[in-house]
């Protein structure tokens, strides 16, 4: 899929700047969390310390933006698992940049080169859904659940510095609004 | 994407860091590094999954952090499974073969796996580099045992190279052994057996310790960090 065919190169270049969404102070609804999450931690003891380690950018409001009813709703999948059509370019170490995967890529043709070895790949290996559940979407929509799939939807390389994303994150989002998506749905790995 | 003014929810799988973050809308689950969506080839529980975070946008105020109940149904069987699973495949091995040998030889002995595994999956993730699998097989190997040899990607960097074999490699080896109907080991029983139980394991974990040898700054971060996982770290060492 190139950047062209999509019409990104228009795009390249208009300043985007904040919608003036009403930002919420932080802090207004968390859940506590139950004695599932640290023991989900335990599990992994290799790597619980190092995951508590990694810094997280903190922020200090967090802007939301409201949408239509959720049955009307057009959903697309933003993953950070490193997917990308086999003969596509690989992900590399610090990419910054995302991949996009569009109706012409079967999920039969899709591979993940995620530059990070510490976490399970045979999931993935036995069902794509399992990091890019596009076919559980598809089935949502026929249940009535979510109005409708994007035509296109992005992957990341998870193991980047967040902030080196943001322009590439800017990029991706007017994408998405050209599709009309409603409804973004960020899939880690 | 929020002050685009795209509404988002997320999966969570490290809750600390989501509660850091503090995004509008976010789903923690309680499954493994890997399944963000719980169990494979299980769609009545991954729309469970996506329903409960899509159902966020429902919320009358963020930020909103909600936790998913259910375990992964192959997590419940964790530890009381451990060991249950064997391995289908039965390596054999040449006397006197070298590790360069042994490795083609494993290779061989899975391809009929692997090609069951192809026509139950109705498709593979092998092709990240592009390498037939007994090429990028050959090429790890060969640097393991420090043979020189010309980088068959001649636009990829050395050590972007070994890790796209080495990717495939692994890739190859773990669809092989879930060919068989009914093989139900864990990730984590599937990945021990590859890094503790084969030769293409052994080669991966030599070729660490050449990479971290390196003048190459990119050669040493490849053996630190992007070859063995920490969890197999400790495993077929001698």
């Amino acid at each position: 899929m190139s950047e062209s065919d999509i019409g990104l190169k228009e795009e390249i270049g208009k300043s985007i700047g904040i919608s003036g969404r009403t930002c919420y102070p932080i802090g207004a609804v968390y859940n506590e969390p139950k004695e599932i999450p640290m023991a989900r931690l335990e599990d992994m003891p290799q790597s619980a310390e190092h995951l508590l380690s990694l810094p997280c950018p903190e922020y200090d409001a967090t802007p939301w933006a409201e949408g239509p009813p959720l049955h009307t709703r057009r959903a697309a999948i933003i993953s950070t698992a490193g997917l990308h059509a086999r003969g596509d370019r690989p992900f590399s170490i610090f990419d910054a940049d995302y991949r996009v995967i569009g109706p012409d890529i079967s999920t039969g043709d899709l591979v993940m080169s995620h530059v990070s070895t510490n976490f399970d790949r045979t999931g993935f290996q036995q069902d794509v859904n399992i990091v890019f559940p596009i076919d559980r979407l598809r089935e949502l929509v026929q249940e009535g659940f979510i109005g409708s799939v994007a035509d296109y939807h992005y992957s990341f390389m998870g193991a980047t510095d967040p902030e080196q994303m943001e322009d590439t994150a800017r990029k991706a989002s007017v994408l998405l609004k050209r599709d009309k998506v409603t409804a973004v749905f960020l899939v880690p790995v | 994407m929020e002050a685009e003014g795209l509404p988002t929810t997320q999966i969570s799988l490290i809750r600390p860091h989501t509660e850091k973050i503090k995004p509008p809308r976010a789903l923690w689950v309680p499954f493994e590094l890997g399944r963000p969506l719980g169990e494979p080839n299980d769609p009545g529980f991954q729309k469970r999954v996506i329903r409960a975070a899509l159902e966020l946008f429902n919320r009358p105020s963020v930020p909103v952090l909600e936790d998913f109940p259910e375990d992964a149904p192959s997590q419940s069987i964790r530890g009381a499974g451990e060991g249950a699973w064997a391995c289908p495949v039965s390596f054999s091995q040449e006397e006197g073969a070298d590790l360069r040998e042994a490795l083609h030889l494993e290779v061989w002995q899975l391809s009929s796996w692997y090609r069951m595994a192809y026509v139950k999956n109705v498709r593979t993730t092998v092709g990240v580099s592009g390498l037939d699998i007994r090429v990028a097989a050959g090429l790890l190997a060969d640097l393991a045992l420090g043979v020189e040899v010309e980088n068959p990607l001649p636009d990829t960097s050395w050590p972007s190279t070994l890790r796209l074999a080495a990717e495939d490699v692994k890739a190859y080896y773990m669809e092989a052994v879930t060919a068989q109907p009914g093989q139900t080991g864990t990730a984590k029983e599937i990945t021990d057996w590859f890094w503790g139980e084969t030769k293409a394991g052994e080669v991966l974990r030599a070729l660490k310790e050449v990479a971290l040898k390196s003048d190459d700054e990119e050669m040493k971060l490849l053996g630190s960090l992007l070859l063995v996982p920490r969890a197999q770290a400790h495993l077929g060492v001698r």
